[in-house]
């Protein structure tokens, strides 16, 4: 029989205080790896370990172990459900599990990394807020293991540990974590991914799982439980953009409650307070929060992930599907989106079939959906011939909807921009989706305006003649390409200052810079430096417009983003000037100026130009300056008279 | 921006996912019925439904099934707080599924009414034409729930079936079913038995007597304690005592076992399960014990 700890009064007292009062929060994490990579030994040490298995618990491991004839625990069979299942050949599927420590509470979203199951790991990694890739040493970066990447940043996981695990069969050899890391990144470096972090474990005989190892000196990082205990997941949660789904209409008899009318939802983003102004869409009325209600009573602010109930002050028409934001901060209305779907069907997707979206609480028909293409989550090989998609297939779709929905792109807000869809006639959950902001990710440049068609340009009186000639100078756009540390910068600054001071107004635009504030929410994959060099492509215009020379300093590194810029100007005739600033990548490396380079080398970077990501040489630029032969005074001079030779320069005074 | 201010507390994000599971079903279901037992669980659930709803009235009934052998204490609680929420209460009695022949009593000193529920549930279920009952199971109980949905489906033969379970992606629940087919809905899925009992701690909710430690005649079976009552036979060798103890779930007299314990408040029992080394299903669920699968064969035929 058991027993308990007896706890006297003023025990109980300390421990109830210490459990109430710690502001302890919430991680989930989606655990993924390959069969037999040492996934459920490594669930088993964390629990293990962090003191989470009870001892009727425990006795089973140990009597099993005993029966299986191992001289150590297997703590495999702690998480072993799904193993046995597996043998039967019946539901694989995700297993949760729960474990606290003083700092944090988890949930473990097990999903079972066999080849064929994309879509377990879809569905757990879907709400998750870390995800653990394993890898096993001896094998290196398997397949899966890119498969499982490329599923984490698909579904926007903001965090990623590779554990790489049986260090304890490599004899703990740095050479070989070293590998896997440069391997893992080399791929990671076509994905979006903020932040991974590479841990040395062994699960069996807990290496840096809870314990930091001794085995492993030269591992200098945190083991991962304290990576987990400790990894800021805060800012995680969009709490910019104002975003309230309604779910249900609060609407007690008059009976009992005298016209009270609430709309009851969860927060998807943002802050929201009595006496902002909203925007209900899709309808499009307007009013004001006039209190935030809870069981409890009335609140001063509400955000994610809080349940509330709005009241307004106008008695307009909202109900389930109706989504409340801010005017002036509003997600796209539309029944026509691009999303990538992952199949979780054993029914292929059949276009004759009558699907259904769901999409925050709104559900809309299906009218069209159009396979773009399927993508191999291997080698990310996109096979444009597919026309439709089977059990965990990944595909990038275009549907088109009987309603619209108010969405945001999935990058944005998981919550907005997530759905699933479903087949009528089964009523299966057949697949499951992440929107894309068509913008960015479209290859093609989109349709102007497409996603705010009605919103009109403000004319002013003031032309562009007149502004021009008051000034004495035209503005236009001067664009440096190259690779970080071909001397664009450097450049561009010493241009500048020649303008300044011979009394014509320029302005530098250096990419770093942007990236703090204007374009400070982008990374560096593909599509994020395309929508950077977008940003940076329109403010240059407005500058250029404005009678400033603007001078871009931006390694885009891709010819048609480039393009984009140029045509951009060319629309509104406006002089685009592209310069590219050439230097070996050698000399660059060398170079060095932010240390960008050593970082990208030692693992810490992914995705830097010129080393994980590629750099698309100008074809048919208006000037080349080659960094390594000239002087900086000898290249400002040519870009000098090249304005000359264009009309750009102000007429001397 | 001061992100890192908007913090919510993990209970609390727990409260606001469960109420967004009970707004979706009611939203999403033509009719819902809440399950209450008297147990921590259900009171969770109750809680979270006002919190869902107030000030209006649910918007579905709940529903209590009575195997008759309940602990009074229990039974005199559901009553009070249901009388106290102003709700409307539903029970569906055993007794009465017995005394229509629909189910035989078990006899013998193991006899008990466990299994019979899942019939009188399913029967009451179809009579009043509900498609979505709300339940308390929670994943952390037992490891063949690890993998339960928050939406799980029954055919109309009330049966779980495993390959039939909708994958659960972010929030979005796929509630269409056909007709008799219905869901059971577990809100609190993602709690643990402390998050319960905290949760009940923090909002001051009132639980069965029974929860805390008091005097009891016992017997002990199978390394546990019985309660010694009308409903449960002693056989040869096993004799009575007087124990302090209390329960750590509210089922059945004749399957539910006591733990030695002398918490006698919420804080003392928070602070026992904190440091308590037994999970709660094999520490007093007698009928878990029976096999290793027991709990998936269950789910099989329509229990929770
Ligand atoms: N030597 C060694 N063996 C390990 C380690 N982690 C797991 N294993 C073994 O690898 C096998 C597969 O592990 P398991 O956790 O069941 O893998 P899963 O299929 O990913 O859940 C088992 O025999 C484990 O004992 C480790 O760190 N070192």
């Amino acid at each position: 029989m058991s027993t308990f700890v007896e706890s006297s009064d003023e025990e109980a007292r300390e421990l109830f205080r210490r459990l109430t009062e710690r502001p302890a929060d919430l991680l989930r994490f989606a655990t993924a790896g390959s069969v037999d990579d040492g996934k459920s030994t490594l669930i088993g040490r964390l629990l293990y370990d962090s003191k989470q298995v009870l001892t009727d618990q425990l006795e089973h491991v140990e009597q099993t172990s005993q029966r299986m004839g191992h001289d150590f625990l297997d703590l495999s069979l702690l998480t072993d459900g799904l193993r046995a299942e597996r043998e039967q050949g019946i539901t694989i599927d995700v297993a949760y599990r729960y474990f606290a420590t003083a700092q944090r509470r988890f949930i473990i979203a097990d999903t079972p990394g066999h080849e064929q199951y994309t879509r377990n790991m879809v569905t757990g990694a879907s709400t998750a807020d870390l995800a653990i890739v394993l890898v096993d040493a001896r094998k290196g970066v398997l397949a899966q293991s890119k498969r499982h990447a490329f599923i984490s940043s698909l579904l926007a996981i903001p965090h990623v540990v590779v554990c790489v695990n049986k260090m304890d069969l490599v004899a703990y050899d740095e050479a070989v974590f070293d590998s896997i890391v440069d391997e893992f990144d080399r791929f990671a470096a076509r994905l979006e991914m903020s932040d991974v972090t590479f841990i040395p474990i062994s699960a069996l005989h807990g290496d840096n799982v809870v314990e930091r190892s001794t085995a492993m000196p030269w591992y200098q990082g945190p083991p991962l439980l304290y990576h987990l205990e400790h990894v800021h997941i805060a800012s995680d949660r969009n709490l910019i953009d104002a975003r309230f789904p309604v779910q249900w209409v609060i609407r007690p008899p008059s009976s009992s409650v005298a016209d009270y009318r609430a709309y009851a939802g969860q927060v998807a983003g943002g802050v929201m307070r009595p006496g902002d102004d909203v925007l209900v869409l899709p309808g499009g009325q307007r009013s004001t929060i006039a209190a935030i209600d809870t069981f409890e009573g009335s609140v001063a602010e509400a955000f994610p992930p809080m349940s509330v109930a709005l009241r307004l002050s106008d008695e307009i028409d909202v109900g389930r599907g109706s989504m409340i934001v801010r005017p002036q901060n509003q997600p796209t209305v539309s029944g026509r989106f691009e999303a990538l779907l992952c199949w979780m069907s054993e029914r292929p997707l059949d276009r004759r079939r009558r699907y259904v979206v769901k999409h925050t609480t709104r559900t809309a028909i299906v009218g069209g959906l159009e396979v773009r293409y399927r993508i191999d989550v291997e080698t990310l090989h996109r096979d444009e011939r597919a026309t439709a998609l089977e059990l965990n297939d990944l595909g990038r779709v275009r549907i088109e909807l009987n309603a619209p929905l108010v969405f945001d792109s999935y990058r944005r807000n998981r919550t907005t921009g997530s759905l699933i869809v479903i087949d009528e006639a089964t009523n299966e959950t057949v697949a499951a989706g992440v929107i894309l902001d068509t913008e960015v990710d479209e290859l093609e440049p989109a349709p102007k305006s497409e996603r705010s068609p009605n919103v009109r340009w403000q004319g002013t009186r003031m032309t562009r003649d007149r502004r021009w000639r008051a000034l004495g100078h035209p503005g236009a756009t001067i664009w440096f390409t190259g690779l970080p540390g071909a001397g664009k910068s450097t450049m561009a600054a010493a241009v500048e200052e020649r303008l300044i001071v011979a009394g014509q107004s320029a302005f530098l635009l250096d990419g770093d810079n942007l990236r703090h504030g204007l374009n400070g929410d982008l990374g560096f994959d593909e599509a994020a430096r395309r929508e950077n060099v977008r940003r940076t492509a329109h403010v240059a215009q407005l500058i250029a417009e404005s009678g400033t020379v603007a001078l871009v300093s931006l390694v885009s590194p891709y010819a048609a983003d480039r393009e984009f810029a140029a045509k951009l100007h060319a629309g509104v005739e406006l002089e685009f000037i592209e310069i590219f600033v050439d230097a070996p990548l050698e000399l660059c490396e060398q170079r060095d100026p932010k240390g960008l380079y050593a970082r990208a080398r030692a693992g810490e970077l992914a995705g830097l130009t010129g080393i994980g990501a590629p750099y698309e040489r100008p074809e048919d630029p208006d000037l080349v300056l080659g960094t390594l032969e000239e002087s900086v005074e000898r290249g400002v001079e040519r870009v000098l008279e090249l304005l000359a030779a264009r009309d750009i320069l102000r007429d001397a005074p | 921006m001061p992100a890192a201010t908007y913090h919510l507390p993990h209970l609390r994000t727990l409260e606001a996912e469960a109420v967004h599971v009970m707004r979706e079903v009611a939203a999403e279901f033509e009719r819902p019925v809440l399950l209450f037992s008297g147990g921590k669980d259900s009171i969770v659930l109750l809680r979270l439904a006002e919190k869902a709803f107030r000030p209006a009235p649910f918007p579905f009934a709940v529903m209590h099934v009575d195997t008759g052998h309940n602990f009074p204490e229990a039974i005199e609680f559901r009553d009070r707080r249901i009388e106290e929420i102003g709700e409307r209460l539903i029970v569906a009695s055993v007794e009465d599924s017995i005394r229509q022949g629909r189910v035989v009593e078990q006899t013998g000193p193991r006899a008990s009414r466990n299994a019979l529920q899942t019939v009188t549930l399913l029967d009451a279920i179809r009579e009043h034409g509900f498609d979505a009952a709300f339940g308390g199971a929670r994943r952390d109980e037992e490891r063949a729930r690890a993998k339960e949905r928050v939406l799980s489906f029954r055919d109309e033969f009330g049966q779980w079936e495993p390959q039939r379970q909708r994958p659960e992606v972010w929030a979005l629940y796929n509630a269409r079913i056909r007709n008799g087919e219905h869901a059971r809905v577990f809100p609190i899925s993602n709690w643990t038995e402390l998050d319960v009992w905290q949760y009940i701690a923090e909002e001051q909710l009132e639980v069965p007597s029974i929860y805390f430690a008091h005097e009891r005649e016992v017997f002990e079976r199978d390394g546990m304690l019985y309660a010694v009552s009308p409903f449960i036979e002693m056989i040869d060798g096993e004799r009575a005592f007087s124990a302090t103890v209390r329960y750590r779930t509210v089922g059945d007299m004749s399957c539910t076992g006591a733990v030695e314990s002398s918490a006698a408040t919420l804080e003392q029992v928070v602070a026992e399960i904190a440091a308590t080394e037994v999970t709660e299903r094999g520490q007093t669920r007698a009928d878990d014990r029976v096999s290793e699968a027991a709990m998936e064969d269950r789910k099989r035929q329509g229990y929770f």
